[in-house]
């Protein structure tokens, strides 16, 4: 369910509204072509104007990009609407002296992880916030020191600061027989590297309290000094699963910066893979879910599917996780018309199989009994931690960006966004089985109706300026800022990917359930750690 | 219950029958470049490679497989590519085992225990690495076991360019291993630090941290080389080399 639209609230009409509420305290233009709205303000309205695009005209919160100006720093806070409303993006300018920015959390709680990212990563301080302090910085780093700063060389190691071994973990939970019982940051067979802590009375765990980005490498800042084709390979490395996504959307930014019109046939074939990896990543992430249940053949029925995907990624492309396709202006290769064809009449054979597995989970009592009513996330929570992906969908909440700030040619494709009600892991199983499915459905419509020309465009100039690509990765909403500076060199790359997002909220869902159910809450929201740490 | 052992059955055996016979299926690996003869582009070629895997070696463009992240520029938009192998046998052992107590003895031949340590890898390694748990690959046919925990693991697989928060979690990890004891390092960034490092935030390759016994290149390397890896270390298969043309592995630039 989408909120009801107020009919009166378009992109169009926004300069005139703001206009009229906050007359000369802000600047407002609009850039119909790109479907974007900029307002410029003090950080004194800043809060004030959040709310009003948050609260009342429901644009949903998509990244805070925070860039450090020789002179100045720029905030800029990139919001996005439904269905015409494009997106809005709030700029605020701060002096270098300044360092106090308020908050905007309180308001809107989607903002939390970014203004604490910025608090470590810059050292900027955000009035009121309710907690900063280390994030994704570690114990060892050491305190007034900040990466992202431009000062900040990226190749020197760090002087690592000595840890206090007396330091304990707050706890919350103060009954009885209560304690903590630490998990990771290396546990089980295959997990990628998290620390969670459970406050637990014994079976029940009562809270999870995750601690994150283990894997941060810095890619944000190791990219920055370096040319497009060299941060073209990071975009797809920092979170493999979801290469062809991300290259994707690094791929639009610089190519709206350089002004490049990507030829149509390489804009169907950026779809039909973008498709193809998704119907890869849904398989993966059931198969995830079934073997966190020890459902032993379904595990293995999905996974058998998952390797002949890979094994077909690899067969057409030459990469089983499709790196090396995307280039900007388009794709590094052409494919022949009939190889595609066939590669539609494949993933239907696939699909038909998946939908014998659906058929037989969704009759296997034992396998439901372990997901429904499991880490349940209601549509309220989504909303406030602006959730994403097929996880926001579980919930009822739907805002893909293919269908609303449709990108590559998706406005020309007929597909449906799943939706469920009950939020729990059983809605969110269905939801990736109802969103395989439309991707099969889509590569089968791309496959038979692609234009004829070039896969790529034939100039491309080396320019400055700035631009956000975005694309609706496997996992939910990803938005990649670029700036690239007067040498044509990368300036600054923020990257908000949907497992930032959706780690957020986790803890949302891992509140009072039975300890055996840990595995199960994470399969089922199926994140990648990679893509969150960056 | 019965309706999931009847479609168990009904899928039939899927396994890979590597090592005993050659795995031909498509697309199960992603090749390498192979080095070549220099017919006057060297230049050209060796500065199309973003990491420095290419290098002009005599008459030769020679690859480090260590620094190779399949980025498919020396193969494609260029004149004359290099050629491209589709095989996957590319584990290399990079340390003599002199030592008697470091050596894993018969025993483990057809009984070796894994423990997987995620140090910052990007989730397409940790993938490969899973698929040699399942049906396709299926390790357990050739005596090799998955264990969660690192005190019972013969064998520490290390993928991702080893962050510095994963420091000391993977020296923990590593200490617990009884002895003896081999690391394999999985995949072009616990290498070399492949395109991430070494940086502040990675300690580029798990040799800087703890000593690696064998490498398995590839960004990732495929299911088929990390087992070939896995019987490497237990002698089944002979070792690959670093570089191609293997002639040009003792003149390395990078060490
Ligand atoms: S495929 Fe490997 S050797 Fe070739 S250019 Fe890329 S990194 Fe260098």
């Amino acid at each position: 369910m989408e909120e009801p639209l107020n009919k009166t609230v378009k992109l169009i009409n926004l300069p005139e509204t703001i206009a009229s509420r906050w007359h000369s305290k802000v600047r407002v233009s609009l850039y119909p072509e790109k479907f974007i709205c900029l307002i410029e303000c003090n950080t004194d309205v800043l809060v004030e104007v959040c709310n009003w695009l948050f609260s009342e005209l429901r644009y949903r919160f998509a990244s805070l990009v925070v860039e450090d100006q020789p002179e100045k720093w720029l905030l800029r806070y990139i919001f996005y609407g439904a269905l015409e409303r494009g997106q809005v993006h709030i700029l605020c300018q701060l002096s270098k002296t300044e360092k106090i920015v308020p908050s905007i959390s309180n308001v809107i709680h989607a903002a939390d992880w970014h203004e604490r990212e910025a608090e470590d990563l810059f050292g900027l301080a955000f009035e009121e916030h309710p907690r900063l302090g280390d994030f994704i910085l570690h114990e060892e780093w050491p305190e007034g020191v900040n990466p992202m700063r431009t000062e900040f060389d990226s190749l020197k190691p760090y002087v690592h600061r000595e840890v206090d071994p007396e330091w304990k973990p707050v706890r919350i939970v103060q009954t009885p027989g209560a304690f903590m019982m630490p998990i990771g940051p290396v546990y089980s067979d295959f997990a990628e590297s998290a620390h969670f802590l459970l406050e637990t009375v014994g079976e029940d765990v009562i809270r999870t309290i995750p601690r994150l980005f283990y894997k941060y490498r810095g890619v944000e800042k190791i990219a920055e000094r370096k040319s497009v084709e060299h941060v073209i390979l990071l975009a797809e490395r920092f979170s493999g699963t979801s290469a062809f996504a991300h290259s994707l959307a690094f791929c639009q930014a610089v190519e709206d910066i350089a002004g490049v019109e990507v030829p149509e046939r390489a804009k169907s074939l950026r779809i039909l893979m973008a498709e193809l990896e998704r119907f890869r990543h849904h398989i993966a992430a059931i198969a995830g879910i079934c073997s966190s249940t020890a459902m032993a053949v379904p595990t293995s029925q999905a996974s058998i599917l998952e390797e002949e995907l890979l094994r077909l990624s690899c067969a057409l492309t030459g990469h089983r996780y499709l790196f090396g396709l995307n280039i900007p202006g388009g794709l590094s290769i052409d494919f022949d018309n009939d190889i595609l064809k066939n590669l539609a009449a494949t993933i239907n054979d696939v699909l038909q199989k998946l939908s014998e597995l659906k058929e037989m989970l969704c009759f296997s009592s034992s396998f439901l009994d372990r997901l429904e009513e499991v880490g349940t996330i209601s549509r309220e929570q989504a909303v406030s931690y602006g959730l994403v992906g097929p996880i926001a969908r579980a919930s009822n909440m739907i805002r893909d960006l293919r269908k609303v700030l449709p990108y590559s040619g998706y406005e020309k494709v007929d597909f449906i966004v799943p939706c469920e009600q009950e939020g729990d892991g059983y809605a969110r199983l269905r939801v990736l089985f109802s969103e395989a499915e439309q991707s099969a459905q889509i590569i089968n419509q791309v496959a038979f109706s692609l234009p004829s020309g070039p896969v790529v465009s034939p100039v491309f100039p080396i320019v400055h300026g700035s631009s956000l690509g975005w694309v609706e990765a496997p996992r939910g909403a990803a938005f990649h800022w670029v700036r690239l500076g007067e040498d044509g060199k990368v300036a600054r790359y923020r990257l908000t990917t949907p497992s930032f997002t959706n780690w957020h909220g986790f803890h949302l869902a891992a509140e009072d359930f039975a300890f055996q159910d840990f595995p199960i809450i994470m399969a089922t929201f199926g994140l990648s750690n990679a893509e969150c740490y960056r | 219950m019965n309706k999931w052992v009847l479609k168990g059955l009904k899928t039939g055996i899927k396994t890979t029958l590597y090592p005993d016979k050659e795995e031909t299926s498509p697309g199960i690996s992603p090749g390498l470049p192979q080095g070549k003869q220099t017919m006057g582009d060297e230049a050209q070629v060796v500065s199309r490679c973003p990491t420095q895997a290419l290098n002009h070696i005599k008459d030769m463009i020679s690859v480090d497989y260590r620094r190779c992240i399949h980025c498919f520029r020396c193969l494609r938009g260029i004149h004359n590519p290099v050629d491209w192998d589709k095989g996957y046998e590319w584990a290399v052992s990079i340390k003599e085992i002199d030592d008697a107590s470091r050596m894993l003895g018969k025993a483990f031949d057809h009984s070796l225990h894994i423990r997987f340590v995620d140090g910052g890898a990007c989730g397409a390694c940790i993938s490969e690495i899973e698929q040699i748990n399942k049906p396709y690959y299926n390790i357990h046919r050739l005596g090799f076991f998955i264990t969660p925990t690192p005190r019972e693991a013969d064998v520490l697989l290390v993928a991702g360019p080893v962050t510095d928060h994963m420091r000391l979690p993977i020296e923990k990890a590593y200490d617990a291993m009884p002895a003896p004891k081999r690391v394999i390092a999985i995949g072009t960034c616990a290498i070399s630090g492949g395109i991430f490092g070494p940086s502040f935030a990675s300690e580029g390759g798990i040799s800087n941290l703890i000593p690696a016994d064998i490498v398995v290149p590839g960004c990732p390397p495929p299911p088929l080389s990390i087992i070939h890896g896995l019987l490497l270390v237990v002698s089944r298969k002979p070792s690959a080399s670093l570089t191609s043309p293997k002639s040009t592995e003792g003149e390395r630039p990078h060490d």
